[in-house]
């Protein structure tokens, strides 16, 4: 993994709360890297969650609000967070329910930023 | 008066970029000459376009014209300018009550009296549009009728929305942005009920139930996936605004499409009410 990546990927998961994080492709849902914690498959989270950007972003875009500049996916116990990054490249953050949201979102911003 | 309106037009006519404008606005729209205090007002927007207290006047005089959707536009501006203006959310507060949707007039009413507890006029339009949510909670059908807020600067006072239309395309009328861009539709992309506007006004209700078709089954497949639970609620926030998608009940879905000056909190409470009104109407259509 390119030390850049790691950095970017570090930041994030370094918040209480998050149980990992995976840039992805978002063209095709395939993982560019990741740091993620055992037990979660990795393939399968990086191509749902480029698909449900994917599926926004057309929503947005037609909507005449431009492209999501973060997708917060909320359920019972955690939630999944999305932000673009340059190159068609996704942060994405799997979290706990008790996340600092905030947090997690100015990071992983940070972490786009980082990726160019 | 007159004199004290010829002294601000004499200070504006030297200088166009003075504040002046605004006490003269308001001046000449207590005179209602409303059309003359448009268009200074509009020439202090040249001047001043991120001037919150600017838009908070042009939304009176709108108000005062009757064109209360343009002025819910330019109260929406001043709070986007200053979210804590009291006179946008006295003026939205306004608006909401008319419209018959009382909760979100108490918002912002309460948001107004935060900001200015002084303004008996805020504290007179809280006591009336309580008393009218009091009588809506224990006597349906809500008659909020019989009495009417202050309305912002004095406009008259205008009853609230006749007994709601519960059409498809009308049923969350009453609701803050009710009648474009709230959407109900079926997990397979089908619109159920609702309106969604895109840019120039577009009628993209369709178009966007069908790009969200499956995503139910994607939320669903990566909860489950991630051990995370049912979910809840997606959101999506982009540069000109934001997108909220819920699941008031398991077979249809709900968005929400709102300007970034609306708070993800405030999404949230506006998707829950949007929410039960669906789940009501769902249940309506079944029997």
């Amino acid at each position: 993994m390119k030390p850049g990546f790691r950095y970017a990927l570090d930041a994030i998961t370094r918040i209480r709360g998050v149980h990992g994080a995976i840039l992805v492709a978002g063209e095709d849902g395939l993982i560019v890297a990741e740091s993620l914690m055992e037990g979660i498959r990795g393939n399968a989270v990086a191509a749902l969650a480029a698909s449900l950007y994917q599926r926004f972003r057309q929503a947005t875009e037609t909507a005449g609000v431009r492209r999501p500049e973060f997708l917060h996916l909320q359920a019972e116990q955690g939630s999944l967070l999305v932000v673009p990054a340059p190159n068609d490249v996704l942060v994405v953050a799997v979290a706990a329910g008790d996340l600092n949201v905030g947090l997690a979102r100015l990071e992983m911003i940070r972490a786009a930023e980082a990726i160019t | 008066m007159a004199e004290a309106l010829r002294r601000l037009q004499a200070e504006l006519a030297q200088d166009p970029a003075s504040l002046a404008f605004l006490p003269l606005a308001e001046g000449l729209r207590l005179r209602g000459d409303l059309d003359a205090a448009a268009r200074v007002v509009l020439s202090g927007l040249e001047h001043h376009p991120n001037l919150a207290d600017a838009h908070d006047m042009f939304a009176r005089i709108l108000a005062d014209a009757g064109d209360f959707e343009r002025a819910a536009d330019e109260w929406s501006m001043a709070l986007a300018v200053d979210p804590r203006h009291g006179g946008a959310h006295k003026g939205l507060g306004f608006l909401g009550y008319r419209r018959g949707d009382l909760d979100g007039a108490l918002d912002h009413l309460e948001l107004a009296l935060a900001a200015d507890p002084a303004d008996r006029s805020v504290v007179q339009a809280l006591q009336v549009v309580r008393s009218a949510a009091q009588a809506a909670a224990q006597q349906p059908p809500v008659d909020v009728g019989s009495g009417s807020p202050p309305a912002p600067g004095g406009a008259p006072a205008v009853a609230p929305a006749e007994s709601p239309d519960r059409s498809p395309a009308a049923v969350f009328a009453g609701l803050e942005g009710g009648d474009r861009g709230m959407l109900l539709l079926d997990p397979r992309g089908r619109t159920l009920a609702g309106g969604l506007r895109g840019g120039g006004g577009r009628d993209v209700a369709d178009e966007v139930a069908a790009y969200l078709a499956g995503v139910s089954q994607e939320a669903e497949r990566t909860a489950r996936l991630l051990e995370l639970g049912p979910w809840r609620w997606i959101a999506a926030e982009a540069e000109g605004g934001t997108l909220h998608l819920s699941r008031p009940v398991d077979d249809a879905l709900l968005l929400l499409v709102r300007d970034r000056s609306v708070p993800a909190g405030r999404m949230g409470i506006l998707a829950a009410r949007a929410a039960e009104v669906a789940r009501r109407w769902l249940e309506a259509q079944r029997v």
